[in-house]
């Protein structure tokens, strides 16, 4: 096998029904949506109710993470290396939280899918791996505009405080 | 923030999905934004969004729509909001493969990318270069040069990285680039480095020498980029892999260095690459495997994933030292993670010893159901090699193996499953019966017709074989009733196969194949009719000739054959005898890739070795009259390895000559060889007919001299050997060149070993699935039988040096000795040189110090028995 650069062959996001949020696809393994659609609900099948991190499917390597209604996916070949692929999806992970402050959940990664795109985009270009740095990435994809934790209205820490304690009941 | 208006709403439905229901009509309606003064940035970006989502859907853009969009988006360069900004960039290379004419931003990208704002240069760098082409690659060649060696980390990334996606287009224009490349490699930035260097390899990829020096060089000078490291690491695999002959000692210690780097990835990589090499003696092999043992005991799922996936890999090649993890393993068995669970086990399975499968086999059980159909393969695979190692398992494995047949699976895993269960009845006769019926309860319900078909013509083969072969009769008769045609038509060969090998049975099986007769499909109705007429004729012989042991040509061959036979207005009609038989496939034990690799094996009918000398020599015009090609043998090496020439010779048998083929390579790179021949002392009554010389053999390249001889009129005089010596003009040359230094050369000649001629290039090896019914086929008309004694030290010495002296193929399983018996009956078949058959039966008894034969051999011509008595002789 010729050594490249090219490791990554997708990148997912998915909801906890199985639905794609977010999502790019490196790799011509999957040429038809059809197909791709049919990999993540077979994928999401098998590791919705088991969260062990790394599973081998279709030939392929995927390490995942899930938390409350989101889950991650990191797709590589199976030549590749498991612990690479497992830091670029911990930056993945890492850049979210960073960019959700921390709110890691669907809606509110609905409300920010601009610069999760953005992030996703900065991580992993056409397959080859850009940048593991969380913090680099959050830099990168600079939200300026964003209200610093500080200064956030009133409504939207009650908001955030009842979303997390609405999920940990019903963890 | 966008969604915040939906956001109370929306609330009591638990973050509800506001993209969910887009119209991708009203989405395009709302481009046209884009085109209002002042821009409303926050609008915009959340409609750049809406269309983002859209395509990452799948939603299908046509490409004027596409286009139409496209050339709104083009206005939102006016604006100078950061976010916009970069999700225009993120629209432009996501619609560079949908809309027309995206060229046009090229302008608008350039400013960027060599404008101040650096959190715009390495995105605009990214998205130019998705949309450039080679011809406009020039005009940006000058920044792109810039950008590689920019002290931002983020453009030189974006710019090394767009530079190798553009190196599958167009390599030339971006190997200019390499001495800037070369300086990036030093940058501090991690990933800068890891990218500069992936770019240097690929520009350099062909140079086998500088990627040599470009491995030494970077293992000295400590790289900071751990990714940059496993890079390394790789491509020094990779070079000590294809390098045959002694491996680089410094490449080698590059990578066992690695071993004790401090980031988990490097090791991990490292220890990968060398238990996978071929080069690895057992003692660096302990270091790594004690890696990788470490990682076992890791809490992270993904190194102990890694670290078994890699000694499950290796559990074959280097059972004993895998057997060290053996404990870490065991802890492994109940892991949360059901892929490293099954890996522990099935790497046990193959390692461990007898005792320990029962207890396996049942955790293993425990969560058969959870696991992907790659693992499953993985443990079916397991099993089988287990059953070859311990046959004495066969029950457990077999009711194991049943249960699994009766889940749901996918096509790959049955086919596993069925295969792993053939071997086991074709290894061990003990678990046939409790196989076979596994198998018919498996076809009663079973969608995959090609496993169907299979199963079907095994048991047509093993089942009149069995105590009881009428049972199976109601199985395959039950899918002449059922299944579609293909599988019909299986079954009805199966029915004949019955009929053919049993008297009791025949009656019954005329009745049934009587019915198929008027079956709707014509290749179930011709196989039914073409049988019933043979069974109704009650003759051994044609039923052993057309139902038992049928056709053994490659179907290659036998094309070729046909359309030269068709070329020719003759009368005589085509001769089968005359097509070269198929070359029996020699069976391997199951060994190495137990894992699924990533490459997929694409099946398809190739052309066998033998039918591509045939394409070789029938391309020579002195060969053309010879006719066809009866056997080539494989090859023999006549000089010594390591010495000036090398030569190695092949041997074609054809009905009445015999040609030499002689693969000859020149080592030396001083001297160019020509008019190349390898000269034959005439022997035994065989007549030299003509040589054909290599005209010219430079250093390194393979040159092809043939010897053309013609086998005695005698028949019973086959056996010769032949004196051998290379004769040849020299010619002192340039070493890098290659061009001689003058035109006069001189005459030399090489002394080569002796070729001999035996028994065996005499016979080709044919396969008889059913051996007695060929014997009484053949009959006794030319029977010669004979008693010897052989000084063996045991009956398999016995058995294989008999076969290798016939060159004939054993038959029902015949070249295994029983062990702790005495006794035993090899049974070979054959095709002698002009298509006769030969059958040779050999009763062997072992008394100490000796083995006593019983040598019966027929044939269909009277000469053949005594040439091939002389091969024991």
């Amino acid at each position: 096998m010729e050594p490249s650069l090219y490791t990554v062959k997708a990148i997912l996001i998915l909801d906890n029904d199985g639905n794609r949020l977010a999502g790019k696809y490196f790799d011509n393994q999957f040429t038809s949506i059809k197909e791709q659609l049919d990999f993540e609900k077979l994928l999401f099948s098998k590791t919705h109710k088991a969260n062990s991190e790394i599973i081998m499917l279709d030939n392929l390597t995927i390490v995942y993470r899930s938390i409350i209604d989101l889950f991650f996916y990191v797709i590589g070949s199976t030549s590749d290396n498991e612990i690479m692929l497992s830091s670029v999806l911990n930056c993945l992970y890492d850049s979210v939280s960073q960019i959700l402050r921390k709110n890691i959940e669907k809606k509110n990664l609905i409300d920010h899918l601009d610069a999760i795109l953005l992030a996703i985009d900065e991580i992993c270009d056409n397959g080859i791996l850009l940048e593991t740095d969380p913090s680099a990435i959050s830099q990168r994809v600079s939200l300026k505009d964003e209200v610093p934790l500080g200064e956030q209205t009133v409504m939207d820490v009650v908001k955030s405080a009842r979303d997390q304690l609405k999920w940990s009941i019903l963890r | 923030m966008m969604g915040k208006k939906d956001s109370k709403k929306d609330d009591e439905s638990g973050g509800s999905n506001p993209f969910r229901h887009l119209e991708k009509a009203a989405v395009l309606q709302e481009t046209r934004t884009f085109n209002e003064t002042p821009i409303n940035a926050k609008k915009c970006c959340l409609i750049l969004t809406k269309i983002l989502y859209m395509i990452n859907q799948g939603e299908h853009l046509a490409p004027t729509e596409a286009t139409q969009a496209f050339f709104a988006m083009t206005k939102l360069f006016q604006s100078k909001d950061v976010m916009l900004r970069r999700m225009l960039y993120l629209c432009i290379k996501e619609m560079a493969n949908i809309a027309n004419d995206v060229i046009i931003v090229t302008s608008s990208l350039t400013k960027d990318m060599t404008g101040k704002e650096d959190i715009y240069r390495g995105p605009a760098i990214r998205a130019l270069c998705r949309i450039t082409d080679n011809t406009m690659l020039q005009s940006i060649e000058r920044y792109m040069k810039q950008a590689i060696v920019d002290k931002s980390p983020s453009v030189s990334s974006a710019a090394l990285v767009s530079s190798l996606h553009l190196m599958k287009q167009g390599p030339e224009v971006v190997k200019r680039w390499v001495n800037e490349v070369s300086e990036a490699v030093n940058s501090d930035n991690v990933m800068v480095q890891y990218h500069a260097l992936g770019l240097l390899y690929q520009i350099k990829k062909n140079d086998k020498l500088a990627i040599t020096k470009l491995v030494s060089k970077f293992s000295k000078s400590s790289l900071r980029s751990p990714f940059a490291y496993c890079f390394l690491i790789r491509v020094a695999a990779r070079q000590l892999e294809e390098e045959k002959d002694g491996f680089d000692k410094t490449l080698f210690d590059f990578v066992e260095s690695c071993l004790r780097h401090k980031s988990e990835m490097v090791i991990y990589e490292a220890a990968s690459a060398i238990v996978s090499l071929r080069c690895t003696t057992s003692k660096e092999l302990v270091s790594a495997i004690g890696v990788l043992q470490l990682l076992c005991n890791s809490p992270k799922p993904s190194l102990r994933y890694a670290a078994v996936k890699t000694l499950n890999k290796i559990s074959i090649s280097h059972p004993a030292a895998v057997t060290a993890c053996n404990i870490d393993l065991e802890n492994l068995i109940t892991d949360q993670n059901r892929s490293i669970a099954t890996l522990a086990i099935t790497t046990l399975l193959k390692t461990g010893n007898e005792s320990g499968v029962d207890r396996l086999m049942k955790q293993i059980a425990t969560f058969m159901s959870e696991i992907s159909d790659e693992f499953k393969i993985v443990v079916v695979e397991a099993i089988q090699s287990l059953c070859s190692k311990f046959p004495r398992k066969h029950n457990v494995m077999m009711t194991f193996l049943a249960s699994m047949l009766r889940e749901d699976g996918g096509f790959e895993y049955k086919k596993a499953i069925v295969n792993t269960i053939i071997v086991i009845i074709e290894e061990n006769p003990e678990a046939r019966e409790i196989g076979l019926s596994h198998l018919c309860e498996f076809i009663e319900d079973c969608e995959f017709l090609p496993l169907a078909t299979r199963i079907l013509h095994l048991l047509g083969r093993e089942g009149p074989r069995t105590t009881t072969p009428a049972k199976y009769i109601r199985y395959i008769y039950n899918r002449v009733i059922l299944e579609s045609a293909e599988v019909r038509a299986a079954a009805v060969s199966a029915l004949a196969k019955f009929g053919a090998s049993s008297d009791d049975l025949l009656p019954s099986i005329l009745v049934l194949l009587n019915r198929s007769k008027l079956d709707e499909d014509d290749e179930v109705r011709d196989r039914a009719t073409f049988f019933y007429d043979i069974l109704s004729q009650n003759d051994k012989a044609l039923s052993s000739a057309y139902i038992l042991n049928t056709l053994n040509v490659s179907p290659v061959s036998l094309e070729r054959a046909l359309l030269q036979y068709n070329q020719h207005v003759t009368e005589k009609p085509f001769d089968i005898k005359v097509v070269p038989t198929i070359e029996v496939e020699i069976h391997k034990p199951s060994g190495e890739t137990l894992l699924p690799s990533s490459t997929k094996p694409t099946e398809k009918p190739t052309a066998s070795r033998q039918d591509l000398y045939m394409e070789q020599l029938s391309a020579i015009p002195e060969f053309a009259h010879l006719g066809p090609l009866f056997k080539s043998s494989s090859p023999v090496e006549l000089t010594e390895p390591e010495t000036e020439y090398n030569v190695k010779c092949i041997k074609h048998t054809f009905t009445n000559y015999i040609v030499f083929q002689f693969d000859c390579l020149n080592t030396l790179n001083d001297q160019l060889l020509e008019d190349v021949v390898v000269k034959l002392d005439t022997a035994d009554g065989y007549e030299i007919i003509s040589y054909k010389q290599c005209a010219k053999l430079p250093y390194n390249t393979l040159g092809i001299a043939y010897t053309l001889v013609k086998i005695p009129d005698d028949p019973s005089q086959v056996v010769a050997t032949f004196g051998c010596n290379m004769k040849f003009k020299v010619k002192d040359c340039d070493p890098n060149t290659g061009e001689p230094d003058n035109e006069e050369g001189y005459e030399d000649e090489y002394g080569l070993e002796n070729v001999e001629i035996n028994v065996s290039d005499h016979v080709q090896k044919v396969l008889k699935p059913n051996f007695g019914a060929s014997w009484e086929e053949v009959g006794d008309a030319n029977e010669l039988e004979d008693t010897y004694a052989l000084s063996m030290p045991s009956l398999e010495e016995a058995i294989k040096n008999i076969i290798q002296f016939m060159g004939l193929q054993p038959c029902e399983r015949s070249e295994r000795a029983p062990e702790g018996k005495n006794s035993h009956v090899l049974l070979l078949a054959g095709i002698y040189r002009g298509g006769h058959d030969v059958l040779v039966r050999a009763k062997l008894a072992f008394n100490d110090g000796g083995v006593a034969m019983q040598l019966t051999i027929r044939s269909s011509d009277s000469i053949v028995p005594q040439v091939i008595a002389q091969a024991v002789g």
